[in-house]
C-alpha cells in the first residue's frame, strides 16, 4: 500500500481555487519533495494530508486513513514539522520533547533525539534563548520524537545558513535510511535534488511536472548547452556551432545529439590546431527546470 | 499518565510567566492590605460570637475573585494567545486528545486558583484576625469547586470567542471587572437600584461571592450548602462549555499565513 495516496484533490478559499486537482502517489519510504514559489499550494496540500485542513472534494489516504476524519492512531503514527508552529518559550529543549514525548506509544529516547539535531549544548536552556535556527531544530526534534513512520516537513530549512542545512540534509537521510516515508516542501532546488527521490513541481494549485530529480521535465532528454570560446573571426567552425559565433569568439548552442556535434567539433579543432578555451557541456539544471515550469503557470 | 502531565505542563508555565503570577495571586491580596487601611478602625464586637475585622467579609469576596481570575481570566487569555502562538496547532497534530489538552489548563486553573484562596485565608488568619468555621467548610469548598469549574468553562468560551490574542485580555477584563464591582467583590453597595442588584445576579460572580462570604460570615450558622447559588454557577458553567464547543479553533485565527493565502496570488 503507498504511504499517501490522492486522487482529485481540490481546495477553494472562498472563491480562490488554492489546489486544483491534484493526483499524488507517495510509495512507502519515499523521500518526496513538493516544489514550488510561494502561494502555489504546497502547504495546503501538505495541511490537507496532516489532518489539519479540510478539503472540498477529491479522495485522500494517508496510511490508510482519511485524514479529514483520523484521530489517535493516525497521529501516533504521523510527525509534523509545521512551516511555522508556536512553542512554549517558557519550557526548556528537553521539558518540551518529554512533554511531546509522552504522547506517543513508540516514542525514541530523549536524549537521542537531542542528540540528532544537535541540540545537546542547549538541552535545558528555555527556548526563548535559542536562536531561530535552533527553534527550527527543536521543530525537527518533536516531529520525530514519537518515531512516526511518515515525517511531514513543511520548509524544514528556510531560514537556515548553509552548515546547518547540510546538518538537516544528513538528519533526513538518516531518516530514510531507517525507512521513515518522508514528504517535505521546499523551494531550494539543491534541497530537492539531494534529498528526494522524486519531485512534484507545483504551481497555481496544479502539479506541473513529476519525476526524479533528474529526469524531471525532461532534464534527461537530449538537450545540453555546449560553450567554449575560440579567438574572434576564427573560420571553419562545424554546424551548428559556425553560425552560433559571436564577435568576441564565444559560442553557445543548445543542442539535442551531443555525442556527434562534439566529436564533430572537437575533431575540427585538433586538425586545425584551434584551443576550444572553457568548454563546458551542461545539461540544463534543476533549477532551470523549474523556472521554466511555474513561469508558465505564474497567471495561477 | 497524560493527564497529570498537561497539568504540570500548564502549571510550570504559569509559575514562569511571572505577570501572570503576580496579577492572579497578589492582586487580590493588595485589595485586602487596601481596604484595611481604608477602612480600618475599632474591630466589631459581636455578642458571644468575638471581634471581626473588615477582613472577615473581604478575604471571602476577594479569595472568589482570586479564584475567577486564575480560570476565567488566566484560561481564556492563556489559551487564545497560544491559538495565535500556533501552539495549539502544534498540540492538534500529536496523538494528545483534544479533551486532554482542556482538561490540562482546566485543572491547572483551579490548582492556582485553590493556591490563590489558600493564600488569602492564611495572610486573613495570621495578620487579620480573620475566623474560620471549620463546620462551614465543605459547603465553602463545594461552592468553590463548582464555581472555578464554571468560570474555568467561562475562560475556554472566552478563548473560543475572543477575536485574537492581543484582544482576550481586553476581552476578560471589560467583562469581569465590572461585573465584579456589582457582585459585592470590593465594596458592597448600600443603597443599590433595583436593576443593578437584577443584572448582579445575572452574573455567575456574585453568586460564587456569597456562598464564601457566608462560610466566614458570624451571622450565617447553617452548614449547608447554598444551592441556589450554586445552581446559577453550574448553568454559567454548562453555557461555557457548550459556547466552547461550538466556537473553539485550533488555529491562529490573525496568522499573516492565512490571510495571505486567501488573498486572490
Amino acid at each position: 500500500m503507498p504511504a499517501i495516496e490522492i486522487r482529485g484533490l481540490t481546495k477553494t478559499y472562498g472563491d480562490v481555487e488554492a489546489v486544483r486537482g491534484v493526483d499524488l502517489v507517495i510509495e512507502t519510504g519515499e523521500v518526496f519533495a513538493l516544489l514550488g514559489p510561494n502561494g502555489a499550494g504546497k502547504t495546503t496540500i501538505v495541511e490537507i494530508l496532516e489532518g489539519h485542513r479540510r478539503r472540498t472534494s477529491g479522495e485522500v489516504s494517508v496510511l490508510g486513513y482519511d485524514p479529514a476524519h483520523a484521530m489517535r492512531d493516525f497521529r501516533e503514527r504521523i510527525g509534523i514539522v509545521l512551516q511555522s508552529s508556536g512553542i512554549n518559550l517558557e519550557l526548556t529543549v528537553r521539558e518540551n520533547l518529554e512533554l511531546f514525548g509522552a504522547m506517543y506509544p513508540k516514542r525514541r529516547n530523549v536524549d537521542e533525539v537531542i542528540q540528532i539535531v544537535g541540540l545537546e549544548e542547549k538541552a535545558d536552556a528555555r527556548i526563548k534563548t535559542l536562536s531561530g535556527g535552533q527553534v527550527r531544530r527543536i521543530d525537527l526534534a518533536l516531529g520525530i520524537v514519537g518515531d512516526p513512520e511518515l515525517i511531514f516537513l513543511d520548509e524544514p530549512t528556510t531560514g537556515f545558513d548553509p552548515s546547518a542545512r547540510r546538518r538537516s540534509w544528513t538528519l533526513i537521510d538518516n531518516l530514510r535510511s531507517l525507512g521513515k516515508t518522508i514528504l517535505l516542501t521546499t523551494h531550494y532546488m539543491d534541497e530537492a535534488q539531494n534529498l528526494a527521490d522524486r519531485v512534484a513541481v507545483i504551481a497555481g494549485g496544479l502539479i506541473v511536472a513529476e519525476g526524479t530529480p533528474d529526469t524531471l521535465g525532461g532534464r534527461d532528454g537530449g538537450g545540453v548547452v555546449v560553450a567554449f570560446r575560440v579567438p574572434p573571426g576564427t573560420a571553419g567552425l562545424p554546424d551548428p556551432f559556425a553560425s552560433h559565433l559571436d564577435e568576441s569568439g564565444g559560442v553557445s548552442v543548445e543542442i539535442e545529439d551531443p555525442t556527434r556535434a562534439l566529436h564533430a567539433l572537437t575533431t575540427w579543432a585538433l586538425s586545425a590546431g584551434v584551443t576550444l578555451d572553457g568548454l563546458t557541456v551542461t545539461r540544463p539544471s534543476l533549477e532551470d527546470v523549474y523556472l521554466q515550469l511555474t513561469g508558465e503557470h505564474d497567471s495561477g | 499518565m497524560l493527564a497529570w502531565r498537561q497539568v504540570r505542563y500548564e502549571n510550570r508555565l504559569f509559575w514562569r510567566t511571572p505577570m501572570a503570577a503576580f496579577f492572579t495571586l497578589f492582586f487580590p491580596l493588595m485589595f485586602l492590605l487596601l481596604f484595611n487601611l481604608l477602612f480600618a478602625g475599632d474591630p466589631m464586637e459581636i455578642a458571644g460570637r468575638g471581634s471581626f475585622t473588615v477582613t472577615q467579609f473581604f478575604a471571602p469576596s476577594l479569595a472568589a475573585f482570586a479564584a475567577a481570575s486564575a480560570t476565567y481570566t488566566n484560561i481564556g487569555i492563556g489559551t487564545a494567545i497560544s491559538r495565535d502562538q500556533g501552539i495549539l496547532k502544534r498540540f492538534r497534530g500529536t496523538p494528545l486528545p483534544p479533551w486532554l489538552y482542556m482538561f490540562g489548563r482546566v485543572a491547572s486553573g483551579i490548582w492556582i486558583a485553590a493556591i490563590a484562596v489558600l493564600i488569602m485565608i492564611t495572610i486573613g488568619v495570621v495578620f487579620y484576625d480573620l475566623h474560620v468555621y471549620p463546620s462551614k467548610l465543605p459547603a465553602v469548598i463545594l461552592a468553590f469547586m463548582v464555581g472555578t469549574g464554571s468560570f474555568a468553562a467561562l475562560g475556554l468560551a472566552l478563548a473560543a470567542l475572543a477575536p485574537t490574542g492581543n484582544s482576550a485580555p481586553a476581552v476578560a477584563n471589560a467583562t469581569i471587572l465590572p461585573i465584579a464591582f456589582i457582585s459585592d467583590v470590593f465594596i458592597p453597595i448600600s443603597n443599590p437600584p433595583e436593576w443593578l442588584v437584577t443584572v448582579g445576579n445575572i452574573f455567575p460572580l456574585k453568586h460564587f461571592v456569597r456562598p464564601l462570604q457566608d462560610g466566614f460570615s458570624p451571622f450565617v450558622t447553617s452548614t449547608t450548602p447554598e444551592w441556589d447559588h450554586i445552581a446559577v454557577m453550574a448553568i454559567w458553567g454548562v453555557a461555557g462549555v457548550l459556547a466552547a464547543l461550538r466556537f473553539f479553533v485550533w488555529e491562529p485565527r490573525t496568522s499573516g499565513r492565512m490571510s495571505r493565502r486567501r488573498r486572490p496570488a
